[in-house]
């Protein structure tokens, strides 16, 4: 498996380091009462036979976090980008 | 006709006549030239005999001339080199080969064991789901062991690989696979538009099909095209030619995995050359010519010695200069193999007879049979075979049903071809029936890769050129070159597929399928018969297609058996699917260098060379080799621990901590950026401070503890544990790139750039005042417990300090760029003598900060919260950070969770053990009672006895009870006291001096 890292170019998979599902968002408020979105984002996540969007890490190479969308029945890999906003600026 | 190889022809061959090799086999010394194989060489010498089936020890003789071969396994070399199962036909010959046959004793001619055969009834498909189940104490003392001497078919050698093997990568445009018609016209087709062109041949030789055939191209032999294309190829720059290269595999992303054999036809790699290499090539577009596989027909005792895929016949005539036989029977189905005849009577072989089993007149074997003044049986099969070592001749039933009797010892048959789709499957593609051709053709193919020649079911000469020039063409135009236009060639005579008739129905004897596992027709019957109806359950009921060679001649016939008896359309039974690797690949291949101690990279720290003058033994910590303890001459481990610890507490000691993780943060919110990922603060440090700080997981249990430093207002120095610092650095990361990326914050890796060494003990700060420079005052009240800084040392050398202590004793630890780590250890060591300076390692290390009760490795396991390991008041109330939420469920603030306590055996005598479980004194050692573990153990010379930490529920509020640590593994059952987990100076009055 190959990844097209957007400042490094194509790399092999051995470079990433995978972490997980990239469309779950870190609640931001702290109150009790958004104790389910916690465990939501914590533990529960949705596994689709087809496109995943995952983050995966450069760590071997220019260490940038990525946004990997692959289709996890075909192996292909559609788009990759920066996870975070204002990179490669 | 001399004897020394009497089966070689006068003439022809593409051999070198004028170096004979002598070579052995079965420890008789024979004769054969270089471009032999072993097979050909064998054949030339008139063995026919080469080894005895899996099951049955039924003879074997060699089926083919290539990579598919089922039966001419041979073990190849003596010593530790010595490969089984190496397939004969491929085996280059070189000087001094030394090959034995397998699976027979005692010897090959006279193999008791084919009193297996007397069983055949037994044996059947699934007779190890249906046999020695009884009695059932029989298994392990009788069945197994018996199996397991009777099963397998070579040996391994039983010994480390002494060769080399190595790995490497390539990247092209254009990977042809086969160097055949077609792959040979692909790549000349890419390699002409410019692209960069991989072009990979299994063989030793270029040329496929081409080496073993009589074709003419452009009115002139086919061998000359060959030559031209080869000195073509050569002749392009970006083309690289790999020859002795499988391409055994298919993977995402346009990778392909291929095996060079580097020095497989030598007796010794040359030094510094490798075995063999493993390629992993990236290739934008691949082009697959690698023609197809001849099928054997299916009739009773096929398998003898002598009977052979009609166009191995060819290739040993043609290719190798070598009569197989003397008196050949020619047996087919379909046209083309008909020219068999006319190749053995060009090479003064007798054909006793044609036998046409193929449906309908045909007028082109009807006049190479004239020609070859061979008998012609239209419409005929062979109904019988005789002979048990090796044919010495048939019965032939004619379209009339009357049978004959000829003798011959070589029958050359053909059921037809199989494309080898292999490849095209490898990522789960399915092929698809042709009708047309009786196989099955490439589908659903792998992204990138086109298939052209005899591998798509084109399995004429100029469709192959044509096609595998198109192909190479098309394949360069995907990647962006401009090709030419194609050319045309006139080629010698064509032939059409015709329709196979799979197996000889009302013959005699056992008709084998898969000749390497022994199934014959007989077992696809039983498999039918009990429900095994589709390929899939076939194969792994009956072992059809699970052998070394995947099936490879077997595959085909088993499904049109199959079909056959459940009375369906042969081509909507299917197939199984293939995988790699296409052929046998060594382990040592895919280990390359990885092996023993180069299995990984080993990191060292900056004072390993001078950790090993002084004689440390190192352990692995990760990848990380760190000193566990510096014995000094007649100390066991332990002395060599209690004289350390000792040392520290008593004058002072030194450390390598440079493998601690450390990361530098800089930015004007590097402080508000550590109070989201700290559990506590860090933006209040003063600067030329330290700081204790624990970071949580998101789900609230710890993730790593660690120091860090203020140096500037923006610029923060932070560590890790050692096996967390990656884990942390790319946490960190996340976090400011993706889950805050607004504040202005930069981060980097610095674990390699410092070394960093602890300075712990009474008389530390009488070293540190002699290294680090007079500018710096490092007094007690000028640089307090946890103060940090830039400092110089040494006369001018940039470095930092810190007053850490892991040890409990006045402590500071030191840090230079790393290049200068082991010049600052010397140093150390040199000027810290005159205070009684020694090193220690980490088990030196362990027992401190045990004796001190710091959580660490053993308490940090991923289970443990804040509030277990006592640091429930580092947890911050005022500001979000990971795991800040999730740390506050009442399960993880629930005050009977296992929680940080110390112990102490009561009988001071007695030896504490870590994995122990707490049950209370007096009661039963049972699940329910267990409360809790022993996480941390050490010897304390400081106290003179076993001490330790562990977790216990509601440990903090039982201290004096005592308990026991119950350790059923290792026979332990001790009494233990609870105590506070600090067991030396509580206050902490030492490290403040």
């Amino acid at each position: 498996m190959r990844i097209n890292c957007p400042y490094c170019g194509e790399r092999a998979l051995e470079e990433f380091t995978y972490r997980g599902d990239a469309t779950v968002t870190r609640p931001e408020s702290l109150d009790p009462s958004t104790e389910k979105a916690w465990v939501d984002y914590v533990y529960f996540r949705d596994n689709p036979a087809g496109i995943h969007r995952e983050h995966w890490h450069h760590s071997q190479g220019c260490h940038a976090w990525l946004v990997v969308t692959r289709n996890i029945t075909t192996h292909e890999i559609v788009a990759v980008e920066f996870a975070g906003e204002g990179e490669g600026d | 006709m001399s004897t020394s190889q009497p089966n070689r022809l006068a003439e022809g061959g593409l051999i070198d006549r004028t170096q004979k090799l002598r070579f052995r086999f079965d420890g008789r010394t024979l004769a054969g030239y270089p471009g032999d194989t072993l097979a050909s060489a064998l054949l030339a010498n008139g063995i026919r005999l080469v080894g005895r089936s899996f099951k049955y020890h039924r003879p074997r003789g060699i089926l083919s001339a290539g990579s598919e071969e089922p039966n001419a396994l041979v073990e190849l070399r003596t010593g530790a080199r010595r490969e089984p199962n190496t397939r004969a036909t491929t085996v280059e010959l070189y000087g001094g080969l030394d090959a034995a046959s397998q699976n027979r004793w005692p010897s090959l001619h006279f193999d008791l064991l084919a009193a297996n055969q007397l069983f055949a009834p037994i044996f059947g498909a699934g007779f190890y789901y249906k046999t020695f189940m009884w009695p059932a104490s029989f298994w392990e003392k009788i069945y197994e062991p018996a199996i397991r001497r009777a099963a397998g078919l070579g040996r391994a050698a039983g010994a480390p690989d002494p060769d080399h093997y190595e790995k490497a990568n390539a990247f092209c445009d254009v990977l042809v696979i086969g160097a055949g018609p077609a792959g040979l016209s692909a790549a000349l087709a890419a390699a002409r538009s410019g692209a960069r062109v991989i072009l990979a041949e299994e063989d030793f030789r270029l040329g496929g099909r081409l080496l073993s055939e009589r074709y003419d191209i452009d009115g002139r032999p086919a061998r000359d095209w060959v030559k031209a294309a080869e000195a073509e190829i050569a002749s392009f720059p970006d083309c690289r030619v790999m020859t002795r290269t499988t391409v055994f595999g298919v993977y995402d992303g346009g990778t392909y995995a291929a095996l060079e054999r580097v020095n497989d036809h030598v007796p010794v790699p040359p030094a510094h050359e490798p075995r063999q290499r493993l390629w992993r090539i990236v290739a934008k577009r691949a082009v697959l010519c690698a023609g197809a596989i001849e099928r054997p027909i299916v009739f009773g005792d096929n398998d003898r010695p002598g009977i052979m895929l009609a166009s191995a016949v060819r290739t040993y005539l043609n290719r190798f200069g070598v009569v197989p036989g003397r008196r050949a029977v020619v047996f087919a189905d379909n046209d083309d193999a008909f020219r068999t005849a006319s190749d053995l009577a060009h090479a003064g072989a007798e054909v006793v007879a044609l036998v046409n089993a193929g449906h309908g007149p045909s007028r082109h074997a009807q006049a190479v049979a004239e020609a070859a003044r061979a008998p012609y049986f239209p419409g005929a099969v062979i109904e019988r075979v005789r002979g048990g070592q090796g044919v010495k001749g048939v019965a032939i039933r004619d379209g009339g049903g009357v049978t004959q009797h000829f003798d011959c010892d070589l029958v050359a048959m053909s059921g037809g071809w199989n494309p080898s789709v292999h490849l095209t499957t490898h990522l789960n593609g399915k092929p698809k029936w042709s009708e047309r051709l009786s196989a099955l053709v490439p589908d659903a193919l792998p992204p990138g890769m086109s298939v052209a020649g005899s591998a798509q079911g084109e399995f004429g000469l100029a469709a192959c050129l044509a096609g595998g020039e198109a192909a190479g063409s098309e394949a360069a135009q995907g990647c962006g070159f401009t090709t030419q236009p194609n050319t045309r060639r006139a080629v010698s005579e064509e032939s059409e597929p015709a329709s196979p008739i799979w197996q000889v129905a009302k013959g005699r004897g056992k008709a084998f399928v898969d000749f390497q596992n022994d199934v014959a027709v007989s077992d696809i019957k039983l498999a039918a018969r009990e429900g095994f109806r589709i390929p899939e359950h076939l194969k792994r009921y009956t072992t059809l297609g699970m052998a070394t060679d995947q099936g490879k001649t077997a595959n085909a016939n088993g499904a049109a058996v199959l079909a056959g008896l459940t009375g369906r359309y042969l081509g909507a039974v299917g197939t199984t699917t293939f995988r790699p690797p296409f052929t046998p690949v060594s382990i040592s291949a895919f280990a390359g260098h990885h092996r023993g101690p180069d299995f990984r990279p080993a990191r060292l720290a900056p004072s390993h060379q001078w950790a090993k003058e002084q004689g440390a033994v190192f352990v692995e910590t990760g990848p990380w080799l760190r000193a566990l303890y510096y014995p000094r001459r007649g100390e066991d481990p332990q002395n060599a621990v209690n004289r350390e610890v000792a040392n520290v507490r008593d004058h002072v000691g030194v450390c390598d901590v440079s493998t601690l993780g450390k990361i530098d943060v800089q930015g004007s919110d590097a402080g508000a950026f550590l109070d989201r990922v700290y559990a506590n603060t860090f933006s209040t440090l003063a600067i030329g401070k330290a700081r204790y700080g624990v970071m949580l997981r998101e789900d609230g249990f710890v993730l790593d503890d660690g120091t860090t430093a203020r140096l500037k207002p923006d610029h923060y120095y932070v560590t890790t544990t050692t096996v967390n610092a990656v884990k942390v650095m790319q946490h960190l990361e996340f976090c400011a790139q993706v889950l805050w990326p607004e504040p202005d914050v930069q981060m980097v890796s610095v674990t390699e750039q410092w070394a960093q060494y602890a300075v712990a003990g009474p008389r530390a700060r009488d070293v540190l005042q002699a290294i680090v420079d007079p500018t710096h005052d490092i007094s007690n009240e000028a640089f307090p417990y946890l103060a940090a800084g830039e400092v110089t040392v040494c006369g001018g050398t940039p470095g930092r300090l810190f007053r850490l202590s892991f040890s409990g004793e006045l402590a500071y630890e030191v840090a230079v760029p790393a290049r200068f780590g082991d010049a600052l250890i010397r140093k150390i060591v040199e000027v810290g003598t005159a205070y009684g300076i020694a090193p220690y390692g980490t088990e030196a290390l362990g027992v401190l900060r045990i004796e001190k009760g710091h959580p660490a490795g053993g308490e940090l396991n991923g289970q443990t919260t804040a509030h277990d390991l006592g640091l429930g008041k580092l947890l911050s109330t005022k500001k979000d950070f990971i795991g800040h939420f999730m740390a506050a469920r009442p399960a993880l603030i629930d005050s009977s969770r296992p929680t940080l306590v110390g112990l102490r055996p009561v009988n001071r005598e007695d030896r504490l053990r870590a994995g122990a479980h707490l049950i209370p004194k007096g009661a039963e050692a049972t699940g329910a009672n267990d409360q809790g573990y022993v996480t941390s153990i050490a010897f304390s010379p400081s106290l003179g006895h076993w001490l330790g930490l562990g977790l216990l529920a509601k440990g903090p509020q039982r201290h004096g009870e005592l308990m026991r640590a119950y350790d059923p593994v290792r026979n332990g059952d001790v009494e233990v006291e609870i105590c506070p987990p600090c067991h030396i100076d509580p206050e902490g009055n030492r490290l403040r001096v």
